[in-house]
């Protein structure tokens, strides 16, 4: 394996009198900052933004990253035309998870075609809501009247049901045992930094992300054989993908592109929603005048008996603005980054095409001068006059720009309804001390750290 | 009052269509909002609002003139 820097070409000539980045403080030789991004990468990244301010290097093994932060550097980051900061060639740990030909996260052109597809389109949403309603329903039921659960277990799994079986179909969904969800932790365990290094690395967390990836492609190969066998009537899209022929008669997709395809499709929407269903319930029984005004809110929209298919599409207010202060103080995504195909200049400096730049969610939402009392747990700055959420370079869990969450609003819909069916069927209470929730950043995919439990007892028994 | 659309923001959600369909269309090429009326009537301006406010993207906005 190699820990050199990549060859960077020579500065064009119209960058003449720009400055290279500052470089941060406390780089090892080969590794740089990366055991540091491995133990604590959002200090590692405020330390960035407090020792270099708004344009600042960082060394990942022999990978150069270059972080903005401040609302002006993040808008010209998530400004910045496709052709020169590119996404896809950004995360190196996402390759082995997705497999071979299939790409991070879908070009721009691939994504509008998503949204034309409507699986994600404003008309689609009344069916979604149904769905999520229905799943988060059939997990309730499995509770029973009170004990304790496991926070990123239980959304975990709700949110794997969820995701398949809006993005996927339902017929899908309902061929998935809790196998599924399992194997499915792996991957998104498999994300360690040292990816940086090499992907590949003989690390414990790469070996078991290949197990569970064999694991998902045995379980849609078996999907695909019991369909045969039992000559089943489909039409979603696991169906479409597989009767897709070659010119010669042969399959157009294996299992394991088929896998591979379903795994991205789901990725971006899965450990983000399952975390913010987590962060929401915590923050909210950390914080019980907050919670007493969401329930009492649920209470009264509910009073008439209707659906929550029909309310989650609708405003919650005090829900929702519970939902994005969880998303500000513990966004799902730490750092966003894009690779430079062309120079980018940004305050007088000059960062060269073949580095990483990256903005870090995690360090932006909680600036001081953009977010009064950063620290605090206060939905009230989504309320009339304060609208906090609108600095949309600056509030940014769901990024910014052509790249913004495409399924923010899905996203959104999806946890109103969890906890329109959660937080009227249950009272909840935090099982352990309140500081002790926190989340693992081991990972490149943060997931919250175990235990996580909380107690519930279903109301009314 | 007239109104704007970031289209380094827009991508195609369509919700601005459901709310004011009578001054937002769409560009099935591009996959982004067209605006077929950049100077709308005053009696719209309740359905403009939630255009802007329920625009997945913050793509929107009104500008008073």
């Amino acid at each position: 394996m190699s820990l050199a820097a990549p060859d960077l070409p020579a500065p064009s000539p119209a960058a003449a009198g720009l400055r290279p980045p500052p470089v941060l403080r406390g780089a090892l030789p080969g590794l740089g900052h990366l055991l540091e991004l491995r133990r604590a990468p959002i200090a590692l990244m405020q330390r960035v933004r407090d020792e270099c301010g708004d344009v600042g290097e960082m060394r990942w093994a022999g990978q150069r990253v270059v972080l903005l932060s401040g609302e002006k550097a993040q808008e010209a980051f998530f400004r910045a035309p496709e052709e020169q900061l590119d996404q896809a060639a950004a995360y190196p740990f996402m390759k082995p998870i997705f497999g071979a030909g299939v790409v991070f996260d879908t070009s721009v052109e691939q994504r509008k075609q998503a949204i034309k597809n409507r699986s994600l389109r404003d008309e689609s949403m009344r069916g979604h809501a149904e769905g999520i309603a229905a799943e988060t329903e059939r997990m309730a039921e499995r509770l029973g009247r009170e004990g304790t659960l496991d926070l990123l277990e239980f959304f975990s799994e709700l949110t794997i049901y969820t995701s398949s079986s809006c993005l996927l179909g339902r017929e899908f969904r309902d061929e998935l045992g809790p196998g599924f969800a399992e194997a499915y932790k792996d991957l998104e365990r498999g994300t360690d930094a040292f990816a940086y290094v090499n992907p590949h690395l003989p690390l414990p967390s790469f070996r078991a992300r290949d197990r569970a990836r064999a694991r998902l492609v045995a379980m849609v190969s078996e999907i695909i054989a019991r369909r045969e066998r039992e000559r089943r009537e489909t039409s979603d899209l696991l169906h479409v993908l597989t009767r897709l022929r070659k010119p010669d008669g042969q399959p157009r997709y294996s299992a394991d592109q088929i896998t591979g395809m379903f795994i991205a499709m789901m990725f971006a929407g899965h450990h983000t929603t399952s975390g913010t269903a987590a962060w929401t319930l915590i923050e909210l029984l950390r914080h019980p005048a907050v919670l007493a005004g969401v329930v009492s809110e649920l209470g009264a929209l509910y009073a008439d008996g209707r659906e929550v298919s029909y309310q989650a599409l609708r405003e919650i207010p005090s829900l929702e603005s519970a939902i994005k202060e969880a998303l500000r103080l513990h966004p799902p995504l730490i750092v966003l980054m894009r690779k430079v195909m062309h120079e980018f200049q940004h305050g007088g400096f000059r960062i060269d095409a073949g580095k990483l730049v990256a903005v870090s969610p995690a360090v932006s939402n909680r600036m001081p001068e953009n977010f009064p009392d950063p620290e605090r747990y206060d939905p009230d700055r989504y309320g009339p006059g304060r609208e906090e959420d609108r600095q949309s370079f600056a509030w940014i869990p769901f990024g910014a720009g052509r790249h913004r969450c495409v399924g923010a609003a899905f996203a959104m819909m999806q946890l109103k309804a969890i906890f329109s069916v959660l937080l009227r069927g249950f009272d909840f209470e935090l099982a352990q001390p309140p500081e002790s929730y926190r989340n693992d950043h081991s990972k490149m995919v943060v997931q919250l750290r175990q235990p996580c439990l909380v107690r519930y007892r279903r109301r009314g028994a | 009052m007239r109104v704007k659309v970031d289209f380094d923001l827009c991508q195609g959600h369509g919700v601005c269509q459901s709310e004011a369909p009578e001054v937002f269309g769409f560009d099935a090429d591009r996959q982004q909002v067209v605006l077929l009326d950049e100077r709308p009537p005053e009696s719209l301006r309740e359905k403009l609002k939630a255009a802007v406010r329920f625009c997945p993207t913050l793509a929107l906005a009104i500008e008073e003139e």
